[in-house]
């Protein structure tokens, strides 16, 4: 992971706005969290998320934030937020510390996404996962006419110089939620400025029209 | 060069005096019914600690905020230096409108118990003989410091405080009283610190000590008695100890290679180099105010100094569900106390469950930094405590 508030920047260029400039994938995500919950979110940027999770949910939040600027500036906003890696920071901590683990647009900015996903499993009761959804049409379309890895407005950036190094579909991520024996407990695809597409549809349709997806998943017991 | 500079300094300030009746200090006195136990198996008693205060305790006496100094500094964080006249040593960070606004918070800030500015210390005067300490003064650890501070509020009435903050040695002494006293601290924030002396420290302090000790004038510790005074050996002592506050870097912005009042070298061992000339003036200036054997017991303190040591070998037990709310804070240039230790703090903070928030600020001032204009640890400070007023419920406006 690296860079993890200038990936939310890359990611989030065309992000809607719920009423309080607060992002609608952050309202998704936090819809998922229990009221009074202990969680820790991991790649925090600048605690908006946190913020938000606190103020709404009266969640005790923590955060792990990469980037210097990002960390101070939560710290500064009153969050206990820490400066660390979540490719190496998530093995101090112990089993069952949290009861939910967010990991908000990050996981394609890690550099072994498996194991990042396994310790937020092993150290929260739940995780919950939000990512760019590589299978959208559109992206497909890119390639398979243009021939180069796509930019969208969401991810503008080269292949060349980007954080993101670890693209993945709706589809592969459940795969790998299989393989890691994660239960996924809920599942949202959501448009491009992060709004949820509230209706039920098959698999396959949500890898070609999500362009972003939230799941909260469950340690399998 | 060296010995003509210090030895100009020879009727210096009273020290013995200053070290029982502190000017500009209010000095609280425990009478032989209230001993301090020291880790070292003895008591001491009686015993005082001068302090100083500033800002009001609101009715309630939840507002109260305790400044922990480090090795080297005093009472006097936010007020004149009755010795030296210079401002205090943290007066950038507490006053009116500072990051720890003495406009909402009562802050306290005691000289530790062995030093040499009104707390019973090595040049205190001992009541059994009507003489200074000096040697015969039990070795303290930062642990009993923490104890003389936790009478102090007692003293004072207060049960709990809002805040403890420190840097260095002080950042010790926070880190201590959120293991030793976990339910009458609210909030901690030690900041370039470490939960034990590193080897490479105690190496360091072992070199002061022994500086301080070759000099003649020490006189195994009875330099007040016999009416000398050690200045050479805690000089180099200080000389040697203030490279370590600083960082390659800075010493290369401040000093590079230039030369001191002349444009060629002189060969010869004066002073050629500002740097040189620099570090003389500190050490010389450094003697003006502070106790040779006071040097010795403080960095002895520092060098027994390990939270683990003390809970099974286990750092996180020291922690164990700790209520309090903490927020470390390292700097890069930090080689005395490198962001690692740091880390380490925080990683048995989280393992402990307790709520830390870490930052490392990006600065090349080195340790030293935390006493600097450094306008990012003051955001931290002012944002950090503002989130643990609203936490505790202070109102905002308070008091």
């Amino acid at each position: 992971m690296t860079a993890t508030s200038y990936q939310h920047d890359m990611t989030m260029q065309s992000t809607a706005r719920a009423p309080g400039n607060v992002r609608v994938d952050h309202l998704v995500v936090a819809g998922m969290v229990a009221p009074g919950s202990k969680v820790l979110d991991v790649g925090c940027g600048d605690g908006e998320l946190l913020r938000i999770l606190s103020e709404t949910r009266n969640v005790d939040g923590r955060g792990i934030e990469i980037s210097r600027e990002g960390v101070n500036q939560c710290v500064a906003k009153g969050l206990a937020v820490i400066q660390g890696d979540a490719d190496t920071d998530l093995a101090d901590y112990p089993n069952d510390a949290f009861d939910y683990v967010i990991l908000s647009q990050t996981l394609q900015a890690t550099s072994r996404p498996r194991q990042a996903l396994e310790h937020m499993l092993r150290i929260g009761r739940r995780a919950i996962v939000s990512f760019p959804n590589f299978g959208h049409w559109k992206i497909r379309l890119k390639l398979l006419f243009g021939g180069r890895m796509p930019q969208t407005d969401n991810l503008p950036g080269t292949w060349y110089d980007t954080p993101n190094i670890h693209f993945c579909t709706i589809k592969d991520f459940r795969e790998l939620c299989g393989t890691i024996g994660a239960e996924m407990e809920r599942a949202e695809a959501l448009h491009a400025s992060g709004t949820p597409m509230r209706f039920a549809a098959p698999w396959w349709f949500w890898n070609l029209f999500g362009e972003q997806a939230v799941f909260l998943l469950k340690r399998r017991t | 060069m060296v010995e003509a500079n210090l030895t100009a300094t020879r009727d210096g300030p009273p020290r013995a005096r200053e070290a029982d009746e502190p000017r500009d200090s209010v000095v609280v006195r425990f009478g032989a019914d209230q001993p301090l136990r020291l880790d070292a198996g003895v008591s001491l008693a009686p015993f005082q600690i001068a302090y100083k205060t500033y800002g009001r305790l609101n009715e309630a006496r939840t507002n109260a905020v305790l400044i922990c100094h480090a090795l080297t500094g005093d009472q006097h964080v936010a007020s004149t230096h009755p010795v030296t006249g210079k401002p205090g040593w943290w007066d950038i960070m507490v006053g009116p409108g500072r990051p720890i606004d003495t406009e909402r918070y009562f802050v306290i800030c005691s000289n530790v118990v062995g030093g040499c500015m009104g707390s019973s210390g090595p040049s205190s005067t001992n009541p059994q003989t009507g003489k200074p300490w000096g040697l015969e003064f039990p070795v303290i650890t930062i642990r009993d410091m923490v104890r003389a501070q936790a009478m102090l509020l007692d003293h004072l009435g207060i049960e709990r405080l809002f805040t403890v903050v420190g840097g260095s040695m002080g950042g010790m002494q926070v880190l201590e009283w959120a293991a030793t006293f976990p339910h009458r601290v609210f909030s901690a924030l030690p900041v370039a610190c470490a939960t034990r002396h590193s080897a490479q420290n105690i190496a360091f302090h072992e070199v002061g000590r022994q500086a301080v000790m070759a000099d003649p004038e020490w006189r195994g510790g009875r330099y007040l008695v016999e009416g000398t005074n050690p200045r050479r050996g805690l000089a180099v002592a200080r000389m040697g100890a203030h490279i370590t506050y600083l960082s390659d870097a800075a010493l290369h912005r401040k000093f590079g290679r230039r030369f001191q009042d002349r444009d060629n070298p002189t060969f010869s061992f004066d002073a050629d180099f500002e740097v040189e000339s620099y570090l003389r003036h500190q050490g010389i200036s450094f003697v003006e105010r502070f106790d040779a054997n006071s040097y010795l017991y403080l960095t002895r303190a520092m060098d027994y100094f390990d939270i683990a040591a003390d809970h099974d070998g286990v750092l996180s037990n020291a922690f164990k569900d700790s209520p309090v709310r903490f927020c470390v804070v390292s700097f890069t240039s930090d080689w005395l106390f490198p962001t690692s230790e740091s880390r380490a703090i925080v990683h048995a903070l989280n393992a402990a469950g307790a709520r830390v928030s870490f930052a490392e600020i990006v600065t090349d001032k080195g340790h030293d930094a935390f006493l600097l204009d450094e306008p990012e640890l003051f955001a931290i400070v002012r944002g950090f405590l503002e989130a643990a007023r609203k936490a505790c419920g202070l109102e905002p406006g308070f008091p």
